[in-house]
């Protein structure tokens, strides 16, 4: 079976710092994957690259998805063809209404794989169907982009947007950070729902708090842009009772 | 690793598509102005002697006049005896029907996409074109006769209403009003007239369309409304010009009269041509628009967009002098490459209860330099007037500038003044959270950009809403890649 993403050795940097440094990974259908690391271990950049956010280079190796060369393409093609970023810091955008925005969002990705476009009634209908799987507020809808949302509301919009647009890979970027523990379980139960077995997630985190909610089928652990160990949902667990230092201390050990 | 994904300077940057030069033969005066050229404009014109008069007058006080420099523009001196003061399609002064328009003329209307044909009729839209410095053609006359409304070219009613004019004209802008206004009502050739009897409202959109084509002249047009007691019209305007390497001058000037419970709504989308990327050529847009609410619950709404133009220098303002009468602003200004506006609006409240809006939307893109300079007065005389403001400032790309120039003057501690204002930035951030989202860079601009305006466009009559939003896409073109 072809995995959905494979990275393959990726080094790159940003303004001459070299930041991953040998990465590979192969996330196939079906699978949820997670990476954890300590800050600065290169987890934030690395989703930059996979959604082709401006200013890092790629130094060496290569990012396939579903067998194609993911790093020649826009960020929007990338998008329209399935690759979907939940932001860390999701951003504002004053004077966008929020449902014309993710209905824009949305027919972009449709006419690209040629399907018609929805008219607003059917968008609406489309939305507030998917709107309460992530118990928000409709009238988030009629406000402007993260306008004024807290930050709780900025995050489930994230995951309201991945919901609509129904990605092939999904990268959540710290979606759990600043989350109290009521949102993260509905957050944690908005991404469960959307998983499918022709779909891949990747989730990024420093806690394990959300896996207690998400269960990955793999966690990679990042530590100064290697991944330094990789292994089933127990790691989460002891990363959390021994935390990073041993790892880090076993990755230096191992090298 | 998107070194093929351009940047925020690449998404404003297009081609002005109106810059074609029309093959029309022109009579025009020679360059150079004094009391001489101004008797030969009025001759030409076959004036009579009360406009004559009006004009040596205006001339005669120009010549004490210094040209302003207040305004935060930067541009070399104007040799105002290197310009040409008339210029006319050569061919018959008044045409009797469409058919004996030059075809040139109306090739040209066609390809502006200005309706005055057939196509006229099926917009519902009635057209005066202005050629350089003369009235082409205005469309639906006879259909607005039947109301009593008298819409033509400004020479016409010099010609037919000279009683009007003579009453009207400048009533509100006066001759000795500022330099461009005094230059205007020297030299000024044509424009448009308006007139709504008592109690009528306009049964369509009445619209004037300027179109500047000549080389190296002026264009001075004039236009003067006035709706009577009780009546209503929505009056639009719209400019382009051919792409030239010399600046242009365009100084206009717009009277509006509205009487006891009249209501004017006057919308411009001014898009002459603003020069090339590196500020060579373009249009010196420096217009006196005013408007007089004379009497009680009159209203005056100005709209306006203005993507073109080298130099924007305009304040379309309200003397609100009728009690409970309304005056009202909306702008959206757009400074692309080299482009300066310096553009606000006046509110004298001198009514009482008398109220006023003002919503201000610029937007700097590349070298753009954009500043609001707004008046708001409210004299002794206004009680209870209030006024609200609104100033706000999008920036694209971090090299233009958005400025804000509020004045304010109370001398009624009864009176309400309310000033808001914002400045944001179109941001790489937001543009690649669009991207992500499948959204191109140019729709991202597009929507923020329409985001940021939708209160004034919301002003404009419907088709030229949709019109406006076009022309601000294709002026923010490649400003962000």
């Amino acid at each position: 079976m072809q995995p959905i993403l494979e990275i393959d050795q990726l080094e790159a940097g940003v303004q001459g710092k070299q930041i991953l440094k040998g990465i590979s990974l192969k996330i196939y259908p079906g699978e949820m994957h997670a990476i954890m690391g300590p800050n600065g271990s290169g987890k934030s950049t690395l989703a930059s690259i996979l959604a082709g956010r401006d200013g890092y280079e790629i130094i060496r190796g290569r990012v396939l998805y579903q067998g194609r060369n993911l790093l020649e393409l826009s960020p929007e093609d990338r998008a329209r063809e399935g690759v979907f970023l939940a932001f860390q810091y999701p951003v504002e955008i004053p004077g966008v209404n929020s449902a014309y925005f993710l209905k824009a969002a949305l027919n972009e990705v449709r006419k690209y794989r040629g399907m018609p476009e929805l008219d607003a009634i059917e968008f609406l209908a489309l939305v507030k169907e998917k709107i309460k799987l992530l118990d928000l507020d409709e009238e988030l809808l009629k406000r402007p982009v993260n306008v004024g949302f807290s930050g709780g509301e900025k995050k489930r919009n994230e995951v309201l947007q991945m919901a609509v647009l129904e990605p092939r890979l999904a990268v959540l970027d710290e979606t759990d950070s600043g989350l109290d523990i009521d949102a993260l379980k509905i957050v944690a139960n908005g991404v469960n729902c959307l998983r499918k077995p022709d779909n891949a997630q990747l989730v990024i985190t420093h806690y394990q708090r959300l896996l207690d909610h998400i269960v990955p089928d793999k966690v990679h652990v990042l530590v100064d842009g290697r991944i330094v160990m990789s292994a089933g949902k127990e790691l989460a667990l002891e990363l959390e009772s021994k935390g990073y230092d041993w790892i880090v201390r076993e990755a230096k050990r191992v090298n | 690793m998107s070194a093929n994904v351009p940047n925020i300077d690449q998404l404003v940057r297009s081609e002005y598509k109106y810059g074609f030069v029309s093959e029309i033969d022109t009579d025009s005066l020679p360059p150079g102005i004094n009391e001489e050229v101004i008797r030969e404009i009025s001759a030409r014109k076959g004036e009579p002697q009360f406009l004559l008069e009006w004009r040596l007058k205006a001339y005669r006080h120009w010549t004490t006049l210094k040209e302003p420099h207040w305004a935060k523009a930067v541009y070399p001196p104007i040799d105002y005896q290197a310009i040409s003061y008339y210029a006319a399609p050569r061919s018959k002064a008044r045409y009797s029907s469409m058919d004996e328009v030059d075809p040139e003329l109306l090739k040209t209307f066609e390809k502006l996409g200005i309706p005055l044909s057939e196509r006229a009729r099926l917009a519902g839209v009635a057209v005066d074109a202005v050629m350089d410095s003369v009235s082409v053609a205005t469309t639906f006359q006879k259909e607005l006769e039947q109301y009593g409304i008298i819409f033509c070219s400004f020479s016409e009613a010099v010609r037919n209403h000279p009683d009007l004019v003579e009453k009207y004209l400048g009533s509100v802008v006066p001759y000795t009003d500022n330099f461009f206004a005094s230059l205007n009502s020297a030299v000024f050739s044509d424009g448009s007239f308006c007139y709504i009897p008592k109690g009528v409202r306009c049964p369509m959109e009445l619209s004037t369309y300027f179109r500047i084509n000549a080389a190296k002249t002026g264009q001075f047009e004039r236009t003067l409304i006035v709706a009577d007691e009780g009546s209503r019209v929505s009056y639009l305007e719209g400019c382009t010009a051919p792409i030239r390497d010399e600046n242009q001058l365009h100084a206009a000037v717009v009277e509006l009269v509205a009487l006891e419970g009249a209501e004017i709504k006057y919308s411009t989308v001014q898009n002459w041509y603003p020069g090339d990327r590196e500020g060579r050529g373009g249009i010196y847009n420096f217009v006196t628009k005013r408007g007089v609410c004379k009497g009680r619950r009159s209203k005056i709404s100005w709209t306006q967009v203005e993507t073109g133009s080298a130099i924007t220098w305009k304040y379309p303002s309200c003397v609100l002098l009728g009690e409970e009468s309304v005056g009202e602003f909306y702008s959206v200004a757009v400074t692309n490459n080299r482009q300066q506006a310096d553009t606000g609006t006046k509110m004298i409240h001198i009514g009482r209860n008398t109220r006023s809006t003002i919503v201000s939307k610029g937007i700097s893109a590349g070298e753009g330099q954009n500043s609001y300079r707004g008046l708001v007065v409210m004299k002794k005389s206004a009680a209870n007037a209030r006024n609200f403001s609104q100033c706000d400032s999008l920036l694209i790309g971090d090299r233009c500038g958005a400025h804000t120039f509020p004045w304010i003057q109370v001398m009624n501690p009864t009176a309400t003044v309310e000033h808001e204002a914002t400045t944001s930035k179109i941001g790489e951030d937001q543009i690649f959270y669009c991207n992500q989202r499948g959204i191109s860079r140019q729709d991202a601009v597009n929507m923020i950009v329409n985001g940021f305006c939708k209160e004034v466009f919301r002003e404009l009559p419907m088709e030229f809403a949709v019109e406006a939003q076009k022309l601000l896409s294709v002026t923010l073109e490649g400003s962000v890649g």
